[in-house]
Order: C-alpha cells, then structure tokens, then sequence
C-alpha cells in the first residue's frame, strides 16, 4: 500500500529571531569538552565514603541484625539502621499538591525494619574514612532472614489467599473509567476482537548512575549536590530525617539521563541521614549494579482489549482491563496506573468505554516511573489492537485508524474536550510517506514487515495537582539577561529552551543569557523534570518574566523615542524604533535608564497550569490534564525466520510539537526517545525471577548500541496550537510512546502471526512460527456479534 | 597488598602516584582529577570511561593503573578547552550530539581513535567506533552525524 502525506492545514507561525532556530544549546561546548561536573565528580575535604547494606532475600522477616563488627572496624564511622531512624518513610510526592490520599502503609520505609519486601531493599547505611572500609564493613554485617512466602506475580497477587505485601490486601490503586452506554456499544458491533497484551519490567539504564554528595553547613543546613529530577524532594526529605523544611538544601547538578529513574528520593536520603549523623561530608555512588538493584523500574501491565467495531472499522465500545505490577511500595503507581488508565484507548474517539486498571502489589522490585508513564504501556496494547482489528475486518491499518482518530473539539476517555490541533492523520501519513516501499527481502527465509503507531500523550501534570512553576528573569545593566530557575536538566535541553525564550523575549543573542538552575534554596523552585512539563511550566514561567522585563524596558524607551511601547522593539541586544531603526540604542543604555528612574530591570514570575479537582472516581469523567501532544512512528523490519532475529531496516517518528524552540533539540528528543521504545520492543527486559533480577548489570541488561538501530528520521509538525510558549506542545515522552507499539506491527506484519508479549526476542518469533504452524492468529479472538453482542 | 609507584602521564603532565596494585585506571584518573572520565559500569560494558592509551582507545575501568605506567594517557579534556575545543569536540557541540553528555567524553575518544586512523569514515565503520560507548540519550544519530562533520572539517582544515 502506498501512502501520501495528508496536506496539513495552514497555519502562520510568527517568524522569530531566537526561538525556532537549531542553535548550539547552551550547554553543548561544556559537555563535549569535560568541562561539565556531574554530581558524581564532586568530593569535599575530610569527606566520608557511604555505602548501603540491601536484602538479599524478596520477602522475609528479618530475626536478627547485628552491625556491632561493622561498627568496630577500624576506620567506619557511622552505622545506620531502622532503629536509629524512627519510622522514617519515603514518599515522592508533593505534600499539600496533590489532594491526593495516598494508601496508609504501602510507603517505602528508608531502612527496612523488621520485615523486608524485595531484593534490594536496604537495611543498613555504612559512612567509613575510605571506600575500601566502607566495603569491608558491608560483609561485616549479620543478618539473619526468616523467609516469608512471596508474590511474584501481580495477576497471583490479586487472587484471595495470596500472601498480603501491605495489609490488608494487595490492590495498591485501582481506577475506572465509565463513558456512555458500553451495553449499547457493543449491542450495535457487527464484530467484537479481543486481545491481551502483555509488557515487560525495564530499567532506565541512564549511564550515569546514581550519586551525591552531602555536608552540613554553619547554619546547619544540610547541603546535598545530587543528580536528581525533583529538588523539591526536600521537603520529603526533611521529614524523614526530622528537621525543617529550611533545613535541607538540595543543589541539582546537570543529569546524565534520567527518564523518570531519578524521580523518586534516590541517594539524597541516605546522604542527609549521614551526613546530620557524622555532621562530616559524605559521598555515596552506586555502582551500575546497585543502581539496577536500588531504583524503580518501569512497569510491567497487562493489558486486555475488547473492542466492537462496524465492518467500516469504527469503533462501537471498548472494555479494557488492566493490571500493572507495583512491585514491593507504593512509589508514583497510583498515577502511573491513572496515566495509563487515561491513556487505554488512545487518540480514538470512543463514545461507549469501560476501563478497569488495578495495580498490584508484590515483593517484585518497586516500579514508579519511566518516560511516558504508563501511557507507553497503555499504547503498546491499544495500537497493537488496532492493526489485529484491522486484519480481522480486512481493512487497512490507516483506514480503521482514519474512521477513529480523534478531532479537535472531540472528547477523551474521561470527556475532556480537546483544544489543540489533532494532526493524527497528518502525522501517520508522513511517517508512512517516509518509510516508502518495502525493502525487497535478500531470502526467502527473511520476512520484511512495516508497521506503525499512533497516540496521544499529555503534557503537564494532572491537573488537580496544581501545578506551578516560577522563573526570575533580569537584564543586567550591561545588557546580559540572567535566569534563575529551579528547574532540573535531565540532558533534554530544559535549561536551554528557557534561555532562548528569554533571549527571543529581550531581543538578544543566546551566548547573552546566563542560567542558574536546580536549586532548592537559591533559585525558584520550578517543580519537577517529569511529565514533559517543564518546556510549558517553565517555559511559560520564564516567557511571562522576560515579559514583565520587556515591558517595563519599552516604557522607558517609549519615553526616550516619544513612540509609543508598541511601535519599538528589540533584537540584537538594541532597543529601535520599527519604523526608523536607525533610531536606536544599546540595552545596557536603556538599562542604565531604568536603573536611574528606580524602574524594575528584573521580574519573577509564578505560572500556574489550569487547577481542576479530583474527579468521582467512579468514572473519572472531567478535565486532566492540560493538553496532548500527538503524532505517530513507523518502522520496517526484516525477520530472520530461521533464526529468529530481527533488524530494524528504518525507523521514521512523526510528531506535531505545537513549535519547536530549537529544532535540533526536538530532533535529539524524535531520535533519542524512539531509541527507548525501539529496545523496549526488541531488547530490552529486567528479568525478574521469584524477586531476583537475573539481570544485574549492563552485561545482561542490554540497550541498544549504535549497531542495532537505525537512526530515525524525525519529522517535525509545527501546528502552534500547544498551551506552551509561542504555541509549543511537549515531546520529551511522546517521542518514546509511539516506537514500541510500531515493531511489533511491523513483526506481526512480516510474521502474519503477533506475538503479544514485549520484548520480541529471537526465540519468542521461533515460537510464535511454530504455533502459526497450526493455528493462524495467536491471541487474538474474534467473534461475530449476530445475537445482541452483550457480553458486556 | 603493597603500593606502588607508578608514573601516569596524563594530558601531558606527569604523575607520580604510590597505588594498591589492584586500582583501575579509571580511578586513579579520577582521583587526580580527571573526572571527565566518566563510570557508568567498571565492568568494560559502556565505553564512558575510554581514554587513548599511546593512542588506542581502551575502557580505562578495564585497565589495572600500573599498567598504564610509563604510557601516554589522553582523556577528553586533553584534546581541547571551552577556549580552544577540539574539532571533534567542537563538531558535537554543533551536531546537538551531548545530550545528558555523560557519554560524550568516552565517544569523543572513540571518535579521535577513528579519525586518527581512517580520515573519511563510512557510516558502518564509525558505528562499528562507538559501538561499545552506550548512550542512552541520543539513538546514536546526532553522534553519528557528529563524527561525520568532524571527518569534513578536518580534512578542510588539512587543506584536502
Ligand atoms: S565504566 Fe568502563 S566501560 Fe563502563
Ligand atoms: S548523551 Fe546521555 S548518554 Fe549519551
């Protein structure tokens, strides 16, 4: 089938000066020069080395702990355990934000008592003069386990008499959605498919593990330097070690990755318990191992569809259950599960829609989030159920996709109207249009498939989180602009997108823009780097502040020029008269000016997404979030039949950003993303065996390499129609959501035969090529509906 | 275990360090300071920690310190400074190829033991360079068309 590109509708998007162009980011000569000092490289004089004694064992009842001959070595200076820390418990999330009530008990203790619930979770906390002290002190400590059953699978963790993780039951979060009349739905059917899908754990594997470095100060304020995605862990923090909020002092470095793996509290606890308790600076890294043990892993789901359809291929009604594994505590799963809730039947308008979600607890590793948070997950299933639709009602896979898209002013699965452009069938046939014809195959025993994805992603916190961001945007008086701003760069480009706002807004060049960023005392807190918010939070932020800043510069130049504020503008660091631009005068005049008058030169700005309240949780019906970014990814593979292997031959990611601030960036964003959802599909799996991960290190947990991806062509949409600045959307998760889904209807493509469980490895195609052998689709159920079809 | 005293030339400086003979040179280079040099795994699994030693790349977690000794050791910030950056260094910077950048200094040495020995690489022989530098940031693109900018500017720069 051959595809051409939807024409796209016309829009006029302002021409800028800053903003839109693929400059240098601000940050790229620091980090291509080693010049950049990551949380890790920073050490303190008279520092202590830390180290972390974990469980070995997923569920037991700990009957003894003895850390006298740890602390007797010579050279050991602090030892931790639960007894030193009355009930200190970790919570990520923002006290006092939410609204939310979280579920009483299923909160990660900082050291495990008398109970331990996953391999991996720590107990001890060691601060010795060297680190070779600190190691020899790990093997020191005597414990002994008393073991208790276990769970390990969260469908066996639902069923009654399963052993209890949490009391009094193991369902950590569950969540409907009620929309229409579902009996109705599916009554009218001509055919009901059903399909369960199934996704694996997987680990963020940032190649920067994690790491810090803590000291109390003379106001005895605890400092921690940390890599961390929230700075606003603070508050957390001061809680579960007992001091003040003013107390803790978080100062974020410049991340090496994150993905939703440094959202959670990850070495900063453990450094400020040290720390206030040897009142010495301390240092803690986790080596790649520990890291793999120690921080969340993504979530694993399944997913099962029931959907009616017309013989056309529109959807009728739609049943979608789903179970998320929520391993040892709590963590981010109630909203993982609630994003995933959401996002279940995707960029599809479904009139007639029952979701049910429930996460599960077990003594698995603890899961939280993970780039696209749990809608990823949620769209794995629903595109893989649109292309088996497709193939039960012979239908192309754009065609069934095409009668069901979501349109601007159409409503989601909780009835939010949605606003912005809707450039689904714009962005699926560009990617198609791109990937062009199959590849001819070199053999018979290789099959080349195509496939695609489309989806919708938030961007934004929920917005009964009431989210807010501040940025303090000022011009200096010889014309540099500088930013404080609390935001969090996880390598993305954050930091930078601010910067070109602030230079597009004051008419300078982006090497005059200076930013301070990621920390919790000097800058304004900014919120977290999660939820691809912080181009619309912050962005905004900094977009209002330079605002404040250029209005009040234009005031004064109005004076001077006797023109009115709006017939002058700025640009290259002047200030001029548009019609006469020879009239004219350096910033750094104007700002003496100001400066003269007592006029402001600076300004901090507070940015608030819209506020909603809960919804009724017996439907969720109502506004969520803040707006959806949406656009589509398709691949082509070849698949080796008798091996089982399979190659990525191309890869095209399609997306409508609203604007793109630095298009560079958005292309890193495209590439980079997709690469994730790329290794999710065919590599990528933390196997986890009875609690135990089977695959400790980088050696066995395989991401991709430069030899096994293509690189991804990335088409870029501009409709300016996002609630961001200038009329951006988001794209830092969305870029990952719609790859994954993509390979594995390319494989089903080449294969005629799905295989519904992520990863795709070698030996499950082999599988899969068997059972084909006797049966056509495996998985996938199809019925006709000539009675009244109310199964439902 | 008993020290000893090993000579790590470094960037051209020289360093006379007294070291238990079971130290990486990864660690050695950061505790004089190189910490440029990057770890991601200690186990050879992720190329962050690669440096040039006497011109070969090598992952510096792999290499016990002394045996380094006498060696000429090139990290990242040896080939260049914010001031003076490097081609290839500065051919990052440009191509969007740092993203987190904590793999950046392990690729730009991949790239320089590349570029050193083949000018005008393919795309499968710069791929099959970086191969055993993890990033998980970029897919590789931006990386890839770094390095290949780089090959442009220096052969400009050589007058070919
Ligand atoms: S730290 Fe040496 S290869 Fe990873
Ligand atoms: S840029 Fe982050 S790991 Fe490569």
């Amino acid at each position: 089938m051959k595809y051409t590109a939807k024409p796209l509708p016309k829009v006029e998007l302002p021409e800028l000066r800053q903003v839109g162009k693929p400059l240098r980011r601000v940050d790229a000569l620091g980090k291509t020069t080693g010049t950049t000092v990551y949380s890790g490289d920073f050490t303190m004089p008279n520092m202590l080395h830390a180290k972390v004694f974990r469980s070995r064992e997923p569920s037991a009842r700990i009957k003894r702990l003895d850390v006298s001959r740890a602390r007797a070595l010579p050279g050991v200076v602090c030892v931790l355990t639960a007894a030193d820390l009355p009930d200190a418990r970790l919570v990520t999330d923002m006290p006092g934000q939410t609204g939310q009530k979280r579920r009483a008990g299923s909160d990660a203790p900082v050291l495990a008592s008398d109970v331990v619930r996953f391999a991996g979770e720590p107990i001890a906390l060691i601060a010795a003069e060297t680190l070779a002290v600190a190691e020899q002190a790990l093997d020191l400590v005597e414990i002994e386990y008393e073991p208790l059953p276990g769970v390990f699978d969260p469908l066996a963790a639902l069923q009654p008499g399963a052993p209890v993780v949490h009391e009094p039951d193991n369902v950590v979060a569950r969540w409907k959605i009620r929309k229409g009349d579902v009996k109705a739905g599916f009554a009218v059917a001509d055919v009901v498919v059903e399909n369960t899908f199934r996704v694996p754990f997987i680990d963020h594997a940032y190649i920067e593990p994690e790491s810090g470095v803590a000291w109390m100060d003379g106001q005895d304020v605890i400092n921690i330097r940390v890599c961390t995605q929230v700075v606003e862990h603070f508050r957390s923090i001061a809680r579960a070690v007992g001091v003040p909020h003013n107390k803790i002092h978080i100062q974020g470095t410049l991340l090496g990755g994150g993905f939703g793996g440094k959202e959670d509290i990850t070495v900063e606890i453990f450094l400020a318990l040290l720390a206030k308790h040897t009142r010495r600076p301390v240092r803690l890294e986790y080596t790649r191992e520990e890291s793999i043990l120690a921080h969340s892993k993504r979530h694993p789901f399944i997913i099962t569809h029931r959907t009616g359809v017309k013989r056309n291929g529109r959807i009728t009604a739609a049943e979608i259950k789903m179970v998320s594994d929520s391993g040892a505590y709590l963590y981010l799963s109630p909203y993982v599960l609630l994003y995933a809730t959401i996002a279940a039947s995707g960029p599809y308008r479904v009139d007639h829609l029952k979701v049910d979600s429930v996460s599960a607890a077990t003594n698995n590793p603890f899961t939280s989030a993970f780039r696209g948070f749990g809608a990823a997950q949620a769209a794995v299933a629903y595109e893989q159920q649109m292309d088996e639709i497709a193939k039960v009602l012979g239908l192309d896979p754009l065609e069934v996709r095409c009668v069901n898209y979501l349109k601007t002013g159409d409503r989601n699965a909780t009835g939010q109207e949605i606003k912005s452009a809707v450039w689904l069938e714009e962005a699926a046939t560009r990617a198609l249009e791109a990937l062009g014809e199959k590849t001819p195959a070199p053999s018979d025993a290789v099959k080349i498939g195509q496939g695609f994805a489309s989806y919708l992603q938030s961007y934004g916190r929920i917005t009964w989180f009431h989210d807010t961001s501040r940025a303090w945007v000022g011009l200096e008086l010889d014309g540099s602009v500088v930013i404080r701003c609390g935001v969090p760069d996880l390598g993305a480009g954050q930091i930078n997108s601010l910067c070109q706002i602030a230079a597009e807004v004051l008419g300078v060049g982006l090497d005059d823009v200076t930013i301070y960023s990621t920390d919790s005392a000097l800058t304004p807190l900014a919120g977290t780097t999660t939820a691809t918010r912080q181009l619309y939070m912050s962005g905004n932020a900094v977009f209002h502040a330079a605002g404040a800043v250029r209005e009040s510069l234009l005031e004064r130049a109005s004076k001077h020029f006797e023109e009115p504020p709006d017939g002058l503008d700025l640009a290259e660091g002047r200030v001029f008269v548009k019609d006469d631009p020879e009239q004219s005068l350096p910033l750094s005049e104007l700002a003496a000016m100001c400066a003269a008058g007592g006029l402001p030169l600076a300004n901090l700005y507070l940015f608030k997404a819209p506020f909603t309240s809960t919804l009724d949780p017996e439907g969720l019906q109502g506004d969520v979030f803040p707006d959806f970014t949406f656009g589509a990814h398709a691949v082509e593979v070849a698949v080796d039949t008798e091996t089982g292997e399979i190659t990525l031959l191309k890869s095209v990611g399609c997306h409508d950003v609203g604007r793109a601030i630095n298009p560079a960036a958005v292309v890193g964003q495209i590439q980079g993303g997709s690469a994730q959802g790329l290794g999710y599909a065919l590599m990528e799996e933390v196997i986890v065996e009875e609690g135990i991960i089977r695959t400790p290190s980088l050696a066995e947990y395989l991401i991709p390499t430069a030899m096994d991806l293509p690189v991804t062509q990335a088409i870029i949409l501009e409709s300016g129609s996002g609630v961001g600045p200038f009329g951006a959307k988001g794209i830092g998760e969305p870029s990952l959501t719609p790859a994954a889904p993509a390979v594995a209807n390319a494989v089903a493509d080449a294969l005629g035969v799905r295989i519904p469980d992520l990863p795709l490895t070698p030996d499950k195609v082999l599988a899969a090529l068997d059972r084909a052998a006797g049966r056509e689709a495996v998985g996938a159920a199809a019925c006709e509906t000539d009675d009244d079809g109310s199964e439902a | 275990m008993q020290p000893k005293v090993v000579t790590l030339n470094v960037n051209g400086r020289q360093h006379y360090v007294a070291l238990m003979p079971n130290v990486t040179l990864l660690h050695a280079l950061r505790d004089l300071g190189y910490t440029d040099v990057k770890s991601g795994c200690e186990k050879g699994d992720c190329g962050a920690c690669a440096v040039l030693l006497n011109g070969a790349p090598v992952n510096s977690c792999l290499v016990l310190a002394w045996q380094a000794d006498g060696a000429e050791i090139v990290t990242n910030v040896g080939l260049g400074t914010m001031d003076r950056p490097h081609v290839i260094q500065e051919a990052f910077a440009d191509a969007g190829a740092a993203q987190c950048g904590y793999c950046t200094p392990g690729m730009v040495i991949s790239a320089k033991a590349l570029l050193d020995r083949c000018p005008h690489p393919t795309e499968a022989e710069i791929r099959e360079a970086i191969a055993g530098n993890l990033c998980r940031c970029t897919g590789y693109g931006q990386i890839i068309e770094a390095v290949q900018l780089a090959a442009e500017r220096m052969s400009e720069g050589s007058g070919e």
